[in-house]
This record gives C-alpha cells, sequence and structure tokens, in this order.
C-alpha cells in the first residue's frame, strides 16, 4: 500500500505560474470587495475598475461635492438573528425610499450600502468599519443584539461613525457616536415593574435567556424589588436557542409566582410559550409581561399561544397615531399586507427621519455637526413625539403596557401619558444609587 | 410527588423529542457512515412542509384548524424530506461513500444551501403552525398532574416511527436488501440487490425520519430557517452514546440523556443541566468508546 | 528485537514519499515565497481596511494551519480547533480590557454584579503572562482532552464528534459565565495595546506584520516538524496506526503532543485576532465556525502546509466579497463552494496546482477506513 501515490514529478512551470494566478487571486479577492453592492445610482467616487487594487479608497475626508450621500444598514440578514433583524432592515429602507421619493435630505438623494451581519459579532465589527473606511457613508442603521451593538461602539468611536441603534436595551451606556432610538431600562423595563407593583403583584419569577440583556434588565429588577421590600421567587437563564422549557416551567410552577417577568429571546420565546399553554397554564392563571415579544415575535408564537399575556413597549401596531396609521398602509404597501410593525420596526423607522432632520438642521453631514444639530430635535413618530436628549443621545418616548389580543396585535392597557425622558445610567432613581459609578468605573 | 411524576414524564418526552430527531441519523450516520450535518435542515424541511400545507388548507377551508391537516401532514412531511434526502444523495452524497469526513463539509454546504433556501421562500422570521384543538388539551392525571396532549402525540408517533421501522427492516423485502448490503455488500450485490438504490433509499428513508421529526416539533417549538440548528448537535450526541449502527442502543441513548438531562436541569440550571449530560457522555465514550451498544463483529 | 523494528519502520517511512517531498523545492519554497511576497506587499496597496481584514484572514490562516498538522499528517479531525483559538483569544483579551480599563473593573463584571477583579484575571494585566499563557491554556486543553481520548483508541469521525461536543460545552460555559467572560457580547472595546492606540492605523499594519510573521514561523515550525522523524511518524500514523503501533511506538503519547501543539498554534492565532478585530466572543468558539475552519482547509488541500494558508484566505476573502455584493443571498454561494470543493476537487486548491485535478489523496479514504467504523460503508469492499 502506498502512502501517497501522487504524480512524483510535474511542470515546474506550470506550477509556478498556477500559484502566482493563486497568489495574486487572494489579494483580488480581499481588494474587489470594493465593487459597489447592488445599491441605487451612480457612483460618485473616482472610477475604480473592479478589481483593480491601486487606490481603491484613500481616506479622503467626505467633504466633496455630489449630489448622493451614501447611508449603511447592517443588520444580520442571515443566522439566528435574521428572523428580527431582517424586517428592520425593510423599515429602515422604507423610510429612505421615502426620503429620496420626498426629495432627498438637503436636496441630495440617499444612496444604500447595505451589508449582512450575518449573526456574528466580529462580522459585524467588519462591516461596520467597511461601511466607515471604504464607503464612507455619513450614517450607519444597524445592530438588534447588545452583542452586537458592543462589537460595533469601538469602530464607531474611533473612526468617528454615526450608528443608529433601533432597539429597546439594557441602559448603562452612552457612546457619543450612537443615538439609541430605542427604549433603556426606564422607558420599558422600570415602568413595567413599577405597573405590576401598582397591580398588586408581589411574587416575581425572572425568565431570560442568558445574555447580557437579560442579566442586566435583572440586575435593575431585582434593585428595584429590593426597594419595594420584595424579592423574585426564582431567576431563570436559559441558553440562547434553548428549545425545551417543560422543566423551567416546572420549576416555575412550583415557586408559585404571581407573574412572571421574560426576558427571552427570539426563538425560545416560541417555544416557551407553546409549551407554557401546553402545561395547561393560561394568562389567568399566571401572567407573563415580555419586553422582547413584539407584534412580528407574535406570528412566530402564534397568537392563540401568547393571548392575554402583557408586553411592554413603546409603540404598538395598533398605536392609535394620523403618523401610524400613515406608516403601516406604507409598510404593507411595500411589503405586503400580512407584514405587521412593531417597535424595534418603528424605532429603525424614526431613527432615519431624525437623522435627516438633524443633518439638514447642521445643513452638512460632519459627524460633529450632526451630533451638535441633533440635540433637542423632535420627530413625529408613528408611536407619538420623539425627542433626542441633549446629552445622552437617547430619545424620549412614551412607555406602553399592552395585552396580546388572539389576531396577535396587542391592546394598550396602560401609557405612561407624556414621552418619559431617557436615563440610561437609572440616576433619577434612588434605588439605583451607585449604578452610574460603577458603569462608568470603565 | 406530583413533581417528580411530572419531571419522570417531562424526561420521557424530551427523550421522544431526541429520539424522534436522532432517528433518521442512526440510519444514515449509524449504518451508512454518512455525517449528515443537513439532517437538522431535513427537520426544517419537514416542519415548512407542515406549514405549507396548512397555509393551503386554511386557503380552501378557512379553517387554520382543521384537525386532519395536521395528520395529512405527517406523511406529506415523511414524503418531502425523503425527496430532498433522495435527490441530495443522488447528487452529493454517492460520491462521499468512501470519505466519510467529507460528508460531514459537503452535507454542511447542503446545510447552508437549504437554510437560505427556506430564507428566500418563506421569509426569514419564525412563522407559525396552529396545532390542531384536540392536540392542544391536557390530560389530568391527578389534580396537580397536568400531561401536555402534544408531549403524549409524540411519545405516541416516536413508538409508531419505531413501529414502522422495524416492520421496513425486518419485515418488508426492502428492508431485507438494505441489511444484507448493510451486513455484506458485495454478497448482496452479487445475489442480484441494487446497492445503489439500497443507498438511495436507506438515506432517503433517513431524512423522511427527520421531516416527521420537523412536522412533530411544529407542535412545541419554532419554526424558521434555522430550526435545524437548535437539534442537530443532541441528535448526533445520542446517536454516537448509543453505538453506531444499533438503533435498540440509539433508543437507550434518548432515553438516558432525555431524563438525565431533564433532573440535572431541575435540580441545577438549563446551562449547567446541558453540560454536566455532554461531559458525561464524553467520559463515558472514554470507557467504552463503541457507545451503549456495540455492533456484534462479522 | 524491538529496536530492529524501529529502525526499520523510520527506514520504511524515510523512503516512502511523505507530502512534504513531492513538490521538491517547488512546493516548499518557491510558492510559499510568491505568497508571502504578495503578503509583504499587501499594505503598499491596498487600503487600511482591507489590511485589518487580511490582517484577521492570516490570523485564520494560522489557525487553518494548526488544523492542517493534525488533520492533514496526522489524520485527525478536530472540531473543536475553535475553542483554541478562542481561548488564546480570550486570554489576549483578558490583558488588552484589563491594560485598556487602567486599573478599574471591566464594564461586564460590573454588570453582572462583580465588585473586585476574580483573582484568576489579576495575573492577565501583565504581558509577561498572558502572551504565553495564549499558548499554554489551549495547548494544555487540548493535550489534557486529547491525552484521554487517544488513550481510549478514540479516532476517526468520533474524535470528530468528540472535540464537536467539546466546542459546544465550552462555548456553552463562556456564555454562561458572563461575570468572567463577558457572556454572549464576549470581551471588546479595548483601547490600548503596549500604549499604543489599537485602532490607529500605524498599530493595524504592525499587528498586520506581526501576524504575518508568526505566520511565516509557524509555517517553517511545521515544515521543519513534518519533515523530521515525528512528523514522518505522524504520516506513518496516519496511514496505519497499528503498524506504528506494532513497531514499539505509543500512537497516544505522539497524538496527545501534536494536538496540544496544535491547539497551541490555534490560540496564537487567537490571540493575533482579537487585537485586529477588536472582539473575541463565544461564537468564535461554537460549533460553526470549527467546521468552516474544516473547510479552509479542504478548500486549501490537506494534508499541504501551504494549502491550509490558501484556503483561508480564499475562503474568508470570498465570504466577506459575496456577503458584500450580495448581502442578502450570499450563503447559497457559499454553500456551493462548500459542496464543489469536497466534491469536484477534493484534493483541494494545492491539489489542482500539483496536477492532480479530480483525485483524492488516497489517504483519505484509507485512514478514514480504518479509523471509522467501518462495518458498513456503502460503496467499499473490504
Amino acid at each position: 500500500m502506498s502512502v501517497l501515490s501522487l504524480p512524483k514529478a510535474f511542470g515546474s512551470f506550470r506550477f509556478l505560474s498556477l500559484s502566482l494566478l493563486v497568489s495574486l487571486g487572494i489579494l483580488l479577492t480581499v481588494a474587489c470587495g470594493s465593487e459597489a453592492p447592488p445599491a441605487p445610482p451612480a457612483a460618485q467616487q473616482a472610477p475604480v475598475a473592479p478589481g483593480t487594487v491601486a487606490e481603491s479608497a484613500p481616506a479622503a475626508p467626505v467633504a466633496e461635492e455630489s449630489d448622493t450621500i451614501k447611508v449603511g444598514i447592517l443588520h444580520s440578514l442571515s443566522g439566528t438573528m435574521s428572523i428580527s433583524e431582517t424586517a428592520v432592515h425593510d423599515a429602515e429602507l422604507l423610510a429612505i425610499e421615502e426620503i429620496n421619493a420626498a426629495g432627498g435630505v438637503m436636496g441630495k438623494q440617499l444612496e444604500v450600502v447595505i451589508e449582512d451581519g450575518a449573526s456574528d459579532w466580529p462580522t459585524f465589527a467588519e462591516k461596520a468599519r467597511k461601511l466607515l473606511q471604504e464607503d464612507e457613508v455619513a450614517v450607519v442603521f444597524g445592530g438588534w443584539t447588545s452583542a452586537s451593538r458592543k462589537a460595533m461602539l469601538p469602530v464607531f468611536e474611533a473612526n468617528n461613525g454615526l450608528l443608529f441603534y433601533p432597539v429597546q436595551y439594557e441602559g448603562l451606556e452612552t457612546s457619543p457616536n450612537i443615538f439609541y432610538t430605542g427604549a433603556t431600562t426606564n422607558q420599558q423595563i422600570v415602568p413595567a415593574v413599577e405597573y405590576l407593583l401598582e397591580e398588586g403583584k408581589t411574587k416575581f419569577y425572572l425568565l431570560g435567556s442568558d445574555y447580557v440583556f437579560p442579566r442586566t434588565s435583572n440586575l435593575i429588577i431585582n434593585k428595584q424589588l429590593q426597594a419595594a421590600g420584595l424579592e423574585a421567587v426564582g431567576e431563570e437563564y436559559t441558553p440562547l436557542g434553548h428549545t425545551e422549557y417543560s422543566t423551567v416551567i416546572a420549576k416555575i410552577s412550583s415557586a408559585e409566582p404571581d407573574v412572571v417577568f421574560n426576558t427571552l429571546n427570539g426563538d425560545s420565546n416560541v417555544a416557551f410559550f407553546k409549551q407554557l399553554k401546553d402545561a395547561g397554564i393560561t394568562a389567568e392563571d399566571l401572567p407573563t409581561i415580555s419586553v422582547s415579544v413584539a407584534e412580528e415575535e407574535i406570528t412566530g408564537i402564534g397568537a392563540d399561544n401568547i393571548t392575554d399575556h402583557l408586553v411592554a413597549w413603546n409603540y404598538f401596531q395598533t398605536t392609535d397615531t394620523l403618523e401610524n396609521a400613515k406608516f403601516v398602509a406604507a409598510f404593507q404597501a411595500k411589503y405586503g399586507e400580512h407584514r405587521v410593525t412593531d417597535d424595534p420596526i418603528e424605532a429603525g423607522y424614526f431613527g432615519v427621519y431624525l437623522w435627516k432632520a438633524a443633518v439638514e438642521k447642521a445643513g452638512s453631514i460632519d459627524v460633529a455637526a450632526v451630533k451638535e444639530a441633533a440635540k433637542g430635535i423632535s420627530f413625529a413618530a408613528p408611536g407619538g413625539a420623539v425627542t433626542i436628549h441633549d446629552t445622552n443621545q437617547h430619545v424620549s418616548k412614551t412607555v406602553r403596557i399592552g395585552k396580546v389580543r388572539s389576531d396577535g396585535q396587542i391592546d394598550e392597557i396602560w401609557n405612561s401619558g407624556a414621552p418619559v425622558a431617557p436615563d440610561p445610567y437609572l440616576d433619577t432613581y434612588d434605588w439605583a444609587s451607585g449604578l452610574r459609578e460603577l458603569a462608568q468605573a470603565q | 410527588m406530583e413533581v417528580w411524576a411530572l419531571q419522570l414524564f417531562n424526561g420521557l418526552s424530551l427523550s421522544s423529542i431526541l429520539l424522534l430527531t436522532a432517528l433518521g441519523l442512526a440510519l444514515s450516520f449509524g449504518l451508512m457512515n454518512v455525517i449528515n450535518l443537513a439532517h437538522g435542515e431535513f427537520i426544517m424541511v419537514g416542519a415548512y412542509t407542515t406549514y405549507a400545507l396548512q397555509q393551503v388548507a386554511s386557503h380552501y377551508t378557512g379553517d387554520p384548524q382543521a384537525g386532519v391537516t395536521f395528520l395529512i401532514a405527517i406523511p406529506a412531511s415523511f414524503i418531502t424530506a425523503a425527496a430532498a434526502g433522495y435527490l441530495v444523495e443522488n447528487t452529493v452524497i454517492r460520491f462521499l461513500y468512501r470519505r466519510p469526513l467529507d460528508t460531514l463539509l459537503a452535507t454542511w454546504g447542503v446545510g447552508l444551501f437549504l437554510q437560505q433556501l427556506a430564507r428566500s421562500i418563506f421569509g426569514a422570521p419564525n412563522v407559525q403552525v396552529v396545532a390542531p384543538a384536540w392536540l392542544s388539551s391536557t390530560v389530568s392525571i391527578t389534580s396537580g398532574l397536568l400531561l401536555p396532549m402534544k408531549r403524549i402525540f409524540i411519545i405516541g408517533l416516536v413508538l409508531a416511527c419505531l413501529g414502522g421501522l422495524y416492520w421496513y427492516m425486518y419485515r418488508s423485502n426492502e428492508g431485507r436488501r438494505m441489511r444484507g448490503v448493510m451486513q455484506n455488500r458485495e454478497m448482496a450485490a452479487s445475489l442480484g440487490v441494487s446497492t445503489r438504490r439500497v443507498d438511495s433509499f436507506t438515506f432517503a428513508l433517513g431524512s423522511g425520519l427527520a421531516g416527521v421529526a420537523g412536522c412533530a416539533l411544529t407542535l412545541i417549538g419554532p419554526i424558521g430557517p434555522s430550526l435545524g440548528t437548535f437539534y442537530i448537535v443532541d441528535a448526533f450526541i445520542v446517536v454516537i452514546l448509543g453505538g453506531l449502527g444499533q438503533i435498540p442502543g440509539t433508543i437507550m441513548a434518548a432515553l438516558i440523556i432525555g431524563i438525565l438531562n431533564t433532573l440535572f436541569e431541575f435540580g441545577t440550571t438549563a446551562v449547567v443541566g446541558k453540560v454536566l449530560v455532554f461531559a458525561m457522555v464524553i467520559l463515558f465514550l472514554q470507557w467504552k468508546p463503541a457507545g451503549l451498544m456495540r455492533a456484534r463483529g462479522r | 528485537m524491538v529496536t530492529a523494528t524501529k529502525a526499520s519502520i523510520s527506514r520504511a517511512i524515510r523512503t516512502v514519499a511523505g507530502p512534504t517531498r513531492l513538490g521538491g523545492v517547488a512546493t516548499d519554497w518557491i510558492a510559499p515565497a510568491l505568497v508571502l511576497a504578495a503578503l509583504l506587499a499587501a499594505p503598499l496597496v491596498l487600503s487600511d481596511f482591507r489590511v485589518a481584514l487580511l490582517g484577521k484572514f492570516l490570523t485564520f490562516a494560522i489557525l487553518a494551519m494548526s488544523l492542517n498538522l493534525i488533520w492533514g499528517y496526522a489524520g485527525m479531525l478536530s472540531l473543536g480547533q475553535g475553542v483554541f483559538f478562542g481561548l488564546g483569544g480570550y486570554a489576549m483579551a483578558m490583558f488588552l480590557k484589563l491594560e485598556s480599563v487602567q486599573g478599574k473593573l471591566p464594564d461586564f463584571m460590573f454588570w453582572s454584579g462583580l465588585t473586585e477583579l476574580p483573582f484568576f484575571w489579576a495575573p492577565f494585566q501583565y504581558a509577561w503572562f498572558a502572551i504565553p499563557m495564549t499558548f499554554i491554556v489551549p495547548a494544555a486543553l487540548a493535550g489534557g482532552l486529547g491525552y484521554l481520548v487517544f488513550r481510549s483508541r478514540i479516532t476517526g469521525v468520533y474524535f470528530a464528534l468528540i472535540t464537536q461536543a467539546l466546542a459546544l460545552i465550552v462555548s456553552i460555559l463562556f456564555i454562561g459565565q458572563q461575570p468572567y467572560t463577558g457572556g454572549t457580547n464576549g470581551i471588546t472595546n479595548y483601547t490600548t495595546m503596549f500604549g499604543f492606540s489599537i485602532n490607529a492605523p500605524s498599530t493595524q499594519v504592525a499587528l498586520y506584520y506581526a501576524t504575518l510573521a508568526v505566520l511565516a514561523l509557524t509555517y517553517l515550525l511545521c515544515t521543519w516538524l513534518i519533515a523530521s522523524r515525528f512528523g514522518r511518524l505522524l504520516v506513518a500514523m496516519r496511514d496505519d496506526e497499528n503498524r506504528v503501533r506494532f513497531s514499539g511506538y505509543n500512537p497516544a503519547i505522539l497524538k496527545t503532543i501534536v494536538f496540544a501543539l496544535s491547539g497551541g498554534i490555534a490560540g496564537i492565532a487567537g490571540a493575533l485576532f482579537t487585537p485586529q478585530v477588536g472582539i473575541i466572543s463565544p461564537t468564535m468558539m461554537g460549533i460553526v465556525p470549527s467546521i468552516e475552519i474544516a473547510i479552509w482547509v479542504a478548500v486549501g488541500g490537506r494534508g499541504v502546509l501551504l494549502g491550509a494558508i490558501v484556503g483561508a484566505i480564499l475562503v474568508n476573502g470570498a465570504k466577506s466579497g459575496l456577503s458584500e455584493s450580495f448581502p442578502a443571498i450570499w450563503q447559497y454561494f457559499l454553500g456551493l463552494l462548500f459542496i464543489g470543493a469536497v466534491l469536484v476537487f477534493p484534493a483541494g486548491i494545492m491539489g489542482l496546482l500539483r496536477g492532480e485535478g479530480w483525485r483524492r489523496p488516497e489517504w483519505l479514504s484509507v485512514q478514514q477506513l480504518r479509523n471509522g467504523a467501518t462495518r458498513f460503508i456503502p460503496g467499499v469492499s473490504k
């Protein structure tokens, strides 16, 4: 038996030329990604023939005059997170199309560069860097998971870029290069707990996926409960993508809570709610309140499995404003009658408009100018007026608690009346004192 | 007491799900030595078949819960997934039988392709299958012990699959040929058995069983393009622990892993439970590398 | 008696054409030199972003080489290579994070309720500790696991799947231990490295060349190793483990050593990855990346050192390029690429270059047959 019977001699000229080709191929594969993605109109940069390597992008400032403004969209279009992120990507595209149809920003059309974060955090960092350094976009709309934001944050800070992040998150962060258009904790979790306490709930069971948002949320909830003289009756984390909840449900049952505060993420919610219902536990027996389940997720869970359970957000598809009627109609006209809108979709949508307003006020796409102009800027979003905070770059928005209907829509049962100012470090809550100092120890 | 009875039932239920997802693998991996990483995607094919069938049915009947639809969906999922498996076997796997580790790489590519296909056809967000009313109830054993009908149904479905598989392998002519080929390929071939055909059929059967699993999993889990990835690793662990080529071993492994996992999870947390079970399996394989049941020599 | 057999087998090994001898000068030196020259020149012609990207690919190339060492030469497919990469990356990340926070508590520890630095974190503030650890920790894990596994004579498919289970366990553990590991987010947001701003283009270029240097050194080390008696034993073991055992060698020890070395190299690759990409997270340690690593090696050419480098750079380049050009559907191409790589050119790109074209290296089937559960393999006559 021979070990390896390869031809002993082969044309070494052929070999050499081929290996030369391979080395060139390596360089080209790496270099030629700068060919424009399938984005709309004319490229305004100096034309670079595809494949030519030289001087594809000198780090020249974006100040040159051109008739389009490049903007980036960076969400997971593949991988596990695509179940949630594609819809936000759709909403952002819709906003950009609307803006272009209405004459663009400062008379310039927006040119979109779309990248796929692929549900992988290092990929988010790579693509963010690509958008800022290669495409030199004026702004990026993107991200969903805290992990993807944390991965992109240093990139945006180092390249002085601008990110609009559209999802509710765990707070305790203020990057000078990020605008947070989703809720921070005092606009979702804290009022939700307050609401439940007012409703007379005393035995909280905290259930979440095992990652930073649930853990930080529960840290805050525990502090809040302590301040009310209470203690959670149970706290349980399951791995991301976990789909077997019968044991968890048995644990919940034996802890006998009167409400479950649910911070599960994505697919796990589907399994949890289906299996909760199968175990014969209804919202009447044991209500749950979810902060990561919106209309889009309800479609996947099945409305009948989650009917009458509670959710806390800043926007529902049913929110009764003129702007929302228009928004929902436009969204469904573009993407189909069966599509639903929800909070992150709305936050992605109005983020584009907030940026537009700031740019027009600043009269420039320069990051520092836009940031300065953005302070206090308001927009009539589908979910009501939103205003960018003067210092922390979050937006003030109305808090809403709703009950899931049997058709998958959500009925609002409580709202905060007026927009709540963002407070990412919970400075205004006595029981949370010390959070800021510790968080900023970094 | 009731708590423990419920946990025992939960363990059995998890075992049945593990077994359902692993049964097809036990055929393709255990009997044919094909490391089919696209097995999870065949589960997904079954789940989406159920979804598509329900969409069509509710379009014509106007009743999304049409109870019969789900029963029809089980064979339909089997057939669709089996057809997909047949196709994959004939285009990819058949060239790789001599190279088990290469099947791993190629089927990974097949899996990526199928996931993206599902995303293109059905969209990236999760979809929903409405469970028929007769499955959405609970059976109460005592006042405090409620068993979900769906779980009981899945246990029944696994038993039916096992029965069908037993009948196929030991009572049907096709099955005799299959066992013959697996035991002694040349002898079977010289006796006139088309080994190519048997290979294709065996792989398609394994894929079809994955389809059935997908159909059942629509009852209790999420239905999306990456659905297969949630189950594939556990299924492999079951097959390895059971021992290659051993359906009884696979059954035993599913029971052991399911029950232990549930107990550990109840005693600790879901994360620790899972790590403990996997660590135990690895340690066990140190002791008995061939798994619970060793294929007896020729 | 035993010595006589040993002598005869090593003579036999020497006479057998090992893979390194095949291409002679062309494969061993000229082709690598061409690749090296191209990589050396890259920062002169590429933009900052592309250099950083290529730097990342080079860390992957080192990683692929570590897998090629044990798979291509010793015949053991490890699907846990991402774990070793990740451990190295984490060790480096701990150092960078501690340098960046300057004596304060890293942010994620605070979120998770820790009030002081865990004891095992403390030494990582020193480079003299952290940098060796990027090699030692993964090498120790690989060595420990390897010894257990190889002692039980677990090989082939079983070894692949056990290492895959390892990947799963470790990634679940890292996600679960948020106070100590940063959880799903991983460890990110470093500002400086040895006092240099980590995001400055000059630092990135320096890191690029450092990575290239490590890559070249690793290549030389592996070339030397494979040409040595040890390397020939590895190949002999890959092709017939029992003969090696009967000749008086202990395959378990040999395999453990090479597996530990491979794990250590993967760890160094991870350590270089972290500062260039700016994040290390459990996603790098899970099951998916480990399979992808195997695919890079398969595409490049198993059993050819240069193949791993070429494969890692080309596949990742294609991945980046395709996902930039077709963000919504690029996974079709990737899937087809993997199928094609295995079906159409099983000997990989290096095989194509050598004119082997369609043929697969014989050891691939021979070794797998011998080591796997072989009773029922269709299409194989025994």
